[in-house]
């Protein structure tokens, strides 16, 4: 048998519109995001990339006076988790996120990853132990740590507290993962260690990464949506943006001729 | 050139001057403060050490000053504030979590906010007055220990709140993201991440509160507190069922600052002697205190660093 490649949808963005208060954010956002395969989002500063992340775990229902308009669908329930019937928490439990500076607990490195175990309601602690040497594991840290397990995650240097973050999200088998420029407060050799863990994350995962850093994008992802004052101008196969840029504006921006 | 130089050179000076003048300015003021605070320490010490003993710290007040002593003020303190402490600490970090986590920002969070701040500086005789209308004749809790420590709570509480607050508000908001992406909900993100982080701060601010009302006189006076006991409250601790007796609180009390200011209005000079004993214990508890407040910030901020 030939081997197809499947391509399915594991979300889907419709006619996304958010407002800060009475600024709107975004506009008219869509887009396919793709199962198993990491989607980039990249823009200048202050172009809404963030703001469109972070409606996919429901970030913004932290602070008053943020609106949506839209629906994000996921997979086959066509489920819009925007929906205001759909508690944010139930969202936050399939849709993990790495945030661009390295947040760990100040707890330890073990109690990091084991956090949203327990706020699942796991307490058998053999489980735990056994997912949480698993998270380590897939987020390559495992061997910098399993020495030391019950040390402060601060101890860690910043590229290990990354992808400690990373071991926290992964911990809990979400369908996404969310990454809010992960390697932009990194040194290039902790960067490099994690693109190579995203590149390799995503036979588990769905992947969706913003990042400032154009070849970054190039490097690790498959598709690759630019955006420019809150709307998306050009969404495509990263290897055919970055080659045959549509639009003007992509061009001026991959060349590097602003941003 | 070499003019331009000299010139600068002179403004350089210049410039100096008024910088070497607020040096010897500054450690002037420093040293009034502290030079003024040992003054009054020593001389306290000197008067009252050698009146301090056993017998002193055991025995009741009495006519003659050398058999008076201060148990039941000591006693009268500590039992104050137990119920200052059981009273406040949770009310204040309840309300300071809600206000600072809950509450949306609008003008009536806003107003609460002024008042609880304004509350603060209100000066303790106003809670004595508030106390003996509400808790003396309104609840009739009479002139107790109960009352008293509940007097001190409302007096320490927006102390504890603001403090809550502002430890709370120390907590970046990176830790409750990283909480509430993990799936955690609001008390989650609380109880499991905001509160043990700030936590120690919140104690100081509990036990800064708390060596503020060991010197609290005007309100307990004004509800009614003795200056004259020769008994002590009821054991909280029973030898017969049911063991544990709460009737110490309904039990008329004196506290170590009244103690000393009735001590100090004697005119035989032995009292005098008798009022600085007092006091060098009054400062060993507040200093006490205020050490295990630096402990514990100490103790739980070193493993915190944002």
């Amino acid at each position: 048998m030939v081997e197809t490649t499947s391509i399915k949808t594991k979300a889907k963005v419709h006619n996304l519109n958010f407002y800060y208060g009475t600024v709107q954010a975004l506009k008219n956002i869509n887009l396919l995001v793709t199962e198993n395969k990491v989607t980039a989002l990249i823009g200048p500063s202050g172009c809404g990339k963030t703001t469109l992340l972070r409606c996919f775990n429901r970030m913004h229902d932290l602070y008053s006076g943020n609106r949506y308009e839209g629906e994000i669908l996921l997979d086959s329930e066509q489920i819009n988790i925007l929906s205001r019937r759909i508690d944010p928490i139930e969202v936050r439990m399939r849709i993990s996120m790495v945030f661009q500076k390295p947040n760990p607990f100040p707890k330890s490195i073990y109690e990091n990853v084991a956090y949203g175990l327990r706020v699942r309601g796991e307490s058998r602690r053999s489980i735990i132990d056994e997912k949480v040497e698993q998270a380590l594991y897939n987020a390559a840290l495992w061997d910098e740590v399993k020495d030391r397990l019950y040390d402060l995650a601060f101890n860690l240097s910043g590229g290990q507290q990354q992808r400690l973050c990373i071991a926290r999200a992964l911990a809990t088998n979400p369908e996404i993962i969310l990454f809010d420029e992960p390697t932009s407060a990194l040194d290039p050799i902790s960067t490099s260690s994690i693109e190579s863990l995203i590149t390799r994350l995503k036979e588990q995962v769905t992947i969706l990464i913003v990042t400032h850093n154009m070849q970054q994008a190039a490097r690790i992802s498959e598709y690759t949506a630019f955006m420019y004052i809150g709307e998306i101008i050009e969404f495509e196969q990263t290897k055919h943006m970055f080659t045959h840029p549509a639009k003007k504006q992509t061009e001026d921006y991959i060349r590097g001729r602003f941003g | 050139m070499q003019q331009d130089l000299q010139q600068v050179k002179k403004i350089i000076i210049r410039n100096k001057l008024w910088q070497a003048i607020f040096a010897v300015v500054g450690l002037l003021s420093v040293l009034v403060g502290i030079i003024t605070l040992i003054t009054l320490v020593l001389d306290l010490f000197i008067d009252g050490l050698p009146r301090l003993s056993w017998q002193f710290l055991t025995s009741f007040p009495s006519r003659k000053p050398e058999e008076a002593g201060i148990l039941a003020a000591w006693v009268g303190t500590v039992l104050v504030m137990i119920v200052t402490a059981i009273a406040a600490i949770p009310v204040g970090i309840a309300s300071g979590i809600y206000l600072e986590e809950y509450a949306g920002k609008n003008w009536l969070t806003g107003l609460i906010e002024i008042n609880v701040t304004n509350l603060a500086g209100v000066p303790s005789i106003i809670y004595g007055l508030l106390a003996l209308g509400l808790f003396v004749y309104q609840l009739n809790l009479g002139e107790s220990v109960l009352t008293a420590g509940l007097t001190l709570a409302l007096l320490v509480l927006p102390i504890v709140i603001v403090t809550t607050r502002e430890a709370l508000r120390a907590v970046p908001n990176s830790i409750r993201e990283a909480a509430y992406a993990m799936g955690a909900s609001k008390w989650q993100a609380i109880w499991d991440h905001v509160l043990p982080y700030s936590i120690g701060s919140i104690l100081t601010g509990v036990i800064i509160g708390l060596s503020r009302a060991v010197g609290e006189t005007a309100p307990l006076i004004t509800i009614g507190a003795l200056t004259f006991i020769a008994f002590l409250p009821d054991p909280p601790i029973k030898a017969e069922f049911p063991y544990i007796s709460f009737s110490w609180l309904q039990a008329p009390f004196t506290v170590m600052p009244i103690q000393m200011f009735n001590w100090v209005s004697r005119p035989e000079p032995d009292f005098q002697f008798n009022a600085a004993a007092a006091g060098v214990v009054l400062i060993c508890m507040t200093l006490g205190m205020n050490a295990l407040a630096i402990y514990l910030r100490y103790r739980i901020r070193k493993q915190i660093k944002w």
